[in-house]
């Protein structure tokens, strides 16, 4: 039997030995929550603003008249590139940083996988820091509030408005377009409703994706870096989604159709069910799925409500963990287990830090913020414990700590502070008898009571 | 020091373990009296994201295609059959289609209709199953469910290559799984360790398990020995993955999976296209040096993708997710020169959904075609277990 303060630590945090302050209880966990933002205070990541900042000096020198061709703009683009890189690299050391240090841990559980349920990532060197800018400004700040405000949030932020090219559709009968004769592109309106909202076993056409396109054309990133509306993109006329008809056009319609998205049965459906999937079981217990959709619904897609409902449900605290740690909460399960803290991740090289902890993730089977596709990285245990996945694990809970820490922790004493009650006799007995304390360290952190959640 | 002479040491070593599973394993894979497959080879590539076929396999002779494609039509393809013609990025393949050992179903798709998703279009195609059947209820894909019809083959018989997951061939016939590139380095004692650590976790024990029987094997840490890129397009990730297949294959491998992706060419398709369709080329070279002329002779490959293209340009260059596509074939087991499947036309009566390549044959009847031919499975097996539900129709005699 595993007491509830360990289940709460491995299946809805950061993992053991909790940071001081943790909560430990679902009333606690909730409250913390709703409360102020610390990690993020802590561990500052830039948004788009920073962009936006970055692209302004660019547009500057432009209109000095400096042509684009010309060595000085070149050489001036090489380092607005560096600029946002190092916003990235800054932003990654950070994201686990803040990981390994909150004692909120749910709430970074909770930013993965939101952020994954939101998937962009970064095709084009300029916009490398994208996927962080849009998790801070869309994604945390929306939380512990309405999903129908993340929703807008992220669906009208440059990162995804780029990423699922909507920044290039235009009505076919708008001025552009005529003009032009130029079309829609439907990208983001389909993951709108497939991925982000109704799910795709909900009851929806073809037409209800054409007709959110059109809603959405004229949707796009102005000179300065931002999301504008542009009029003369915008597709004339009343739009038709899921029965409904929205007239009044621009950014209004746009708004007034994604909070109805959100409020929508098959969005509470879709939502609880990835929840529950991803934060109890792969094959999840549909009662525990109908309260937290029910809770969704009944509260307008209340955010905290909907997390209460998964977390004061028995059959999230069954004792069975048959969950596994996907790469990133694995690692950062690993950090915490032998000491480290966000301050040390961040004194690390950012060489080390790459080698030795983001090409791993990507060898794991899950590339940092680089999903393959916008419905983000697989659930399933099975997916991540392959043999190569295994394979990777074991090798990096063997060699890595060693290049993190030093001393490395005694394997027992490291068991029973990462494991609590949850180590079993096999491996106690196992993490004994290692040959050396590093293969001792990665028979701990590649074990499967480690591994599961 | 020879690792894998260090690693056999394990026999030998005294411990408190005593029974090896890791042993009784390997012994067990090459169970005396296990069946083989015969000698064919089949090798499914499934591309991701959705291949537009149209721009592959241009109908040139096709009155409505240059309407459709303003933009798109590539200048410097090569004609194929007075018809048709083929993407200029794959000109290197022209040898095979002049030798037969190319050829392509055009306008033909999984049963997957309307949503027009990626992730329901690849687990459908994956499945193997119909729209009648929800996809949550399918447990395993239809290349396993062909392993399973056949009593005692060995679990060498069938690999799935790389880090993507294949549910093309996962279910209860036990196959290979590995990615080439992967290391594992374990002293004896940290084995046994390990054995009893994953003891009570059958998922972790099974993995872990195959993980050290194919690190000993010798299939870890291969190289590429292509450089990292050529002409700007990535290939050794797709040597290492190709060459492994290979490897597996000309020894007592009979079936082998793995995907390829970066079709999803909503804008620059002229940018986006040729960079896959050169990967796509380079595999199938790879393939046909890596497995010599005579087991070359004796292999299929079905590379096929969850859905095709709008048949018309979208505002951006590219195209935007659709219906009917194409599968490309190759190998000496190919009867190949020839684009094979009705033609549906372009007109836009024709079209489906009037944006769309029409679908006028199922692909999964030609995976089927293809099995029956290279070993010798009836159709009711087919028909039946394999792909439940398909009228596999005439033969269409593409199998030499």
């Amino acid at each position: 039997m595993s007491n509830p303060s360990t289940l709460a630590a491995v299946r809805f945090g950061c993992g053991l030995p909790f940071p001081p302050n943790a909560p430990e209880t679902p009333e606690s966990i909730l409250t913390v929550l709703a409360g102020p933002d610390l990690m993020a205070q802590a561990w500052p990541i830039a948004g788009h603003a920073r962009y936006v900042e970055i692209i302004g000096e660019m547009r500057d020198l432009r209109l000095s008249g400096l042509d684009r061709k010309s060595p000085e703009m070149i050489a001036a683009r090489e380092v607005f590139i560096e600029q946002t890189q190092a916003a990235a690299r800054d932003a990654a050391v950070a994201t686990f940083a803040r990981a390994i240090d909150a004692p909120d841990g749910f709430r970074e559980r909770l930013v993965n996988f939101w952020g994954d349920h939101f998937s962009v990532l970064a095709t084009r060197k300029l916009e490398t820091m994208f996927p962080f800018a849009m998790i801070e400004d869309a994604v945390r700040p929306h939380l512990n509030g309405l999903f129908s405000d993340m929703l807008v949030a992220v669906s009208l932020h440059p990162a995804m408005l780029v990423y699922l090219d909507q920044s290039s559709s235009i009505g076919p009968n708008s001025r552009l377009g005529k003009k032009q004769s130029k079309g829609l592109n439907e990208n983001l309106a389909r993951e709108v409703i497939e991925l982000h909202s109704l799910g795709v076993g909900a009851a929806y056409s073809q037409t209800d994706v054409t007709e959110l396109a059109r809603l959405l054309a004229g949707i796009t990133i102005g000179p300065t870096g931002e999301m504008i509306f542009d009029e003369r993109k915008a597709e004339p006329g009343p739009k038709t989604l899921l029965g409904k008809t929205y007239t009044a056009g621009g950014l209004d319609d746009v708004r007034a159709a994604l909070r109805d998205l959100a409020l929508h049965p098959g969005t509470a459906k879709h939502v609880a069910r990835k929840l529950a999937v991803h934060f109890v079981s792969d094959t999840p217990d549909e009662a525990l799925v109908a309260a937290v959709g029910d809770a969704y619904h009944s509260s307008g897609g209340d955010l905290m409500a909907t997390y209460a409902a998964m977390l004061y449900h028995p059959a999230a605290w069954v004792n069975a963990t048959t969950k596994v740690r996907q790469p990133f909460d694995f690692i950062v399960a690993c950090c915490r287990a032998i000491g480290m803290t966000g301050a040390d991740i961040q004194a690390l090289n950012y060489k080390i830090f790459k080698v030795v902890i983001l090409d791993t993730m990507a060898v794991m089977g899950q590339p940092f913020k680089r999903p393959a596709g916008p419905n983000g990285f697989p659930e399933e245990a099975e997916e991540w414990i392959t043999p190569q996945g295994l394979a990777r694990r074991i090798t990096w809970a063997m060699r890595a700590p060693t290049r993190l820490v030093n001393p490395l922790p005694d394997p027992v004493t490291l068991a029973q502070s990462c494991l609590a009650d949850r180590a079993s006799e096999g491996l106690l007995w196992a993490a004994a008898r290692a040959e050396d304390i590093s293969q001792g360290v990665g028979l701990v952190l590649a074990s499967a009571e480690f591994n599961r959640r | 020091m020879d690792r894998r002479h260090f690693l056999r040491g394990l026999g030998v070593l005294g411990c408190s373990v005593a029974a090896h599973p890791l042993l009784t394993t390997v012994t067990m894979a090459g169970a005396d009296g296990a069946r083989s497959l015969g000698d064919q080879r089949l090798i499914v590539i499934i591309l991701r994201g959705g291949m537009d076929g149209l721009d592959i396999v241009q109908p040139q002779g096709d009155p409505d295609f240059a309407t459709l494609r303003p933009t798109l039509l590539a200048s410097q393809a090569h004609d194929l059959d007075g018809y048709f013609r083929l993407h200029p990025a794959m000109g290197d393949l022209m040898p095979l289609w002049q030798a037969g050992q190319l050829g392509f179903v055009h306008a033909t798709s999984s049963p997957y209709r309307d949503k027009r998703s990626h992730f329901e279009g690849q687990d459908m195609l994956e499945a193997g199953t119909g729209m009648d059947v929800p996809l949550l209820q399918v447990k395993d894909g239809w290349l396993n469910r062909f392993l399973q019809s056949q009593q005692g083959l060995t679990s060498e018989t069938a690999y799935s290559i790389g880090q993507v997951a294949m549910p093309l061939l996962e279910g209860a016939a036990e196959v290979r799984n590995w990615s080439p590139e992967t290391t594992l380095l374990l002293s004896p004692q940290a084995r046994l360790l390990f054995e009893k650590v994953y003891h009570d976790d059958p998922l972790f024990q099974a993995a872990a398990m195959e993980a050290m029987e194919l690190a000993d094997a010798g299939d870890i840490g291969m190289m590429a020995q292509t450089p990292l890129k050529v002409a700007g397009v990535q290939l050794a990730d797709i040597e290492m993955l190709v060459d492994y297949a290979a490897g597996k294959l000309r020894q007592d491998a009979r079936i082998a999976a793995f995907s390829m992706s970066g079709w999803d060419t909503h804008r620059n398709q002229a940018d986006g296209l040729p960079r896959s369709l050169t990967r796509l080329q380079y595999a199938i070279l790879r393939l046909q040096s890596g497995l010599g002329a005579e087991v070359w002779g004796k292999t299929m490959v079905l590379a096929m993708t969850e859905f095709g293209r709008t048949a018309r340009e979208n505002g951006t260059a590219g195209t935007d997710h659709g219906t009917g596509g194409v599968m490309v074939m190759a190998g000496g087991a190919l009867r190949g020169g020839k684009v094979y499947g009705p033609w549906p036309g372009l007109s836009e009566a024709n079209l489906y959904d009037r944006r769309d390549v029409m679908p006028t044959s199922d692909v999964r009847a030609w995976a089927a075609h293809a099995m029956q031919a290279l070993y010798g499975i009836d159709r009711a097996t087919l028909q039946g277990s394999v792909f439940p539900g398909l009228q596999m129709g005439t033969d269409p005699k593409f199998v030499l």
